[in-house]
């Protein structure tokens, strides 16, 4: 178990509390259609994070009136688990979980080409079932795998990653407790080929040079994510290859 | 004109698929002359042409396509069908085989909620739903042999290559296949165990769709089945 109060955020060496360089990564696992029911679904384990996201559609808009002549509506939902956090947490949204609600929303309806699917719903939710800080953007990331598996026509896969300000220097992909108690936080997502920043949020302050760079580390922080990405949908694919080739063998051999 | 991936390889979406002069397929889109995949599956390149086969993805509707549907309710002059798209279908009456005119008899007498019916899809554009006909071979009411559902996105494998694959099943296993372009496909054999088989059979092709020397794959599964056997033996004598 990891001090919960920690003097300092970061050592003399300028390693942070779980020894990461300022400009390293959390440990990152990907898994693509996790789940057998929904249509599409992802995995993402990110540091402590652990994060089920689940899409469902396009199918046909229910109530009604929600529904777009011209494309199709994405509804989200981003919600902790109620075992998620030291503390329970009710299981009812809250506030923030509302506001996180809209921006994953916000930040994948961009990739989405919605205009396929007239009068339809594209139903995406993200379940938290460990949080560790910056879960906001470890969701985003899984929930557009979780799309992609859905088979759902995309313009490319949304990574997304925060920077923060620990000790007066800034620092990528913060930890729960670099969050709560370092001076900034800086959540951005950003689509990789087509250069497009589809989330940006900061609470704290950063100087305007701070700012540049924060944005810059976390630009190339979803670039390495988008690899991962990548990845982790293709190998999905390549394993039922694989077995089906295995299969193949013993038969050739005989 | 210059194609960066290899064909039938599994692309992701955004990845860059070909850089000139080419023409964009299904699930491909165009930024200037490069050409990004939109989705998961298999690049395939058709002289000029570049697109991506996916590998997952729900049904929508095409016209012309046959769908296999569930009657969900009976109105004055139709049915609502459920054909697995994000759409709910209409039958009209007047689109079956049977009387016409006001004298016309109850509706649930030919197809009553909770049927099974093989229907054509006769108009689709988008911002209507889509109509269906049951007039036709082979469509109307479904009453003997098994339904299964499988993933749309798998049908054009089943079928093959200009057919190849379910011609060899039905040969293979003696069954009659009547494929549903939304995943809904109609078994009927002479044998229960000919359409076990069969069955068996399609659900290994949709498992495993995207991998290559598929069709001998299966029809070596068929022969090898002791079922199969059992059925070459009982027939031989």
């Amino acid at each position: 178990m990891q001090n919960k109060h920690p003097e300092k955020l970061l050592d003399e060496k300028g390693l942070r509390v779980d020894g990461r360089r300022l400009d390293q990564l959390r440990p990152v696992r990907l898994e693509v259609g996790t789940l057998d029911k929904a249509n599409g679904s992802a995995y993402i384990e990110q540091g402590k994070n652990k994060i089920l996201a689940a899409v469902y559609g396009p199918r046909e808009a229910h109530p009604k009136h929600i529904a777009l002549p011209d494309r199709a509506v994405i509804r989200c939902r981003y919600h902790m688990a109620p075992f998620s956090v030291d503390e329970r947490k009710s299981p009812a949204p809250s506030r923030r979980e509302l506001e996180l609600s809209k921006v994953i929303r916000e930040s994948l309806e961009p990739t989405v080409l919605t205009d396929l699917y007239p009068r339809t719903t594209i139903d995406l939710f993200v379940e938290i079932l460990q949080s560790d800080g910056g879960s906001r953007c470890a969701g985003i990331t899984a929930a557009s795998l979780a799309l992609a598996d859905a088979g759902i026509p995309m313009r490319e896969l949304v990574a997304a990653c925060a920077v923060g300000k620990v000790q007066g220097q800034l620092a990528l992909d913060l930890s729960d407790i670099e969050d709560k108690q370092g001076e900034a936080d800086l959540p951005v997502a950003y689509m990789p080929n087509s250069n497009l920043v589809t989330l940006l949020q900061m609470d704290g302050i950063l100087t305007l040079p701070e700012f540049e760079k924060g944005l810059n580390m976390a630009i190339e922080a979803c670039k390495t994510l988008h690899t991962m990405q990548r990845e982790a949908l293709k190998n999905k694919y390549s394993q039922i290859r694989e077995v089906a080739e295995e299969k193949e063998e013993p038969e050739v051999i005989a | 004109m210059v194609v960066l991936a290899e064909p039938r390889q599994v692309v992701a979406p955004g990845e860059l698929l070909a850089e000139g002069d080419h023409l964009l397929g299904e699930n491909s889109y165009k930024i200037g002359n490069q050409i990004y995949s939109a989705c998961v599956g298999l690049l395939e390149v058709d002289g000029n042409r570049v697109s991506v086969v996916p590998l997952k993805g729900g049904y929508i509707p095409h016209v012309g396509d046959i769908v296999g549907g569930r009657v969900m309710d009976i109105g004055l002059s139709g049915w609502t069908v459920d054909i697995l798209a994000p759409y709910v279908a209409m039958l009209p009456a007047s689109e079956t085989e049977g009387p016409r005119g006001p004298r016309r008899r109850d509706l649930s007498e030919m197809f009553d909620v909770g049927d099974m019916v093989m229907a054509q899809v006769l108009s689709f554009d988008r911002t209507r739903d889509p109509l269906l006909t049951a007039k036709g071979p082979g469509l109307g009411k479904v009453s003997s042999g098994r339904v299964i559902q499988i993933q749309a996105a798998k049908i054009p494998r089943l079928i093959g290559r200009k057919g190849s694959m379910i011609s060899m099943l039905k040969r293979e296993t003696g069954c009659q296949i009547s494929v549903g372009q939304n995943g809904i496909v109609l078994v009927w054999g002479r044998s229960p165990e000919g359409e076990r088989v069969a069955v068996e059979a399609i659900y290994m092709i949709e498992r495993e769709a995207h991998t290559r020397g598929l069709t001998d794959r299966i029809r070596e599964m068929i022969a090898k089945s002791p079922r199969m056997e059992e059925e070459v033996a009982k027939q031989a004598p």
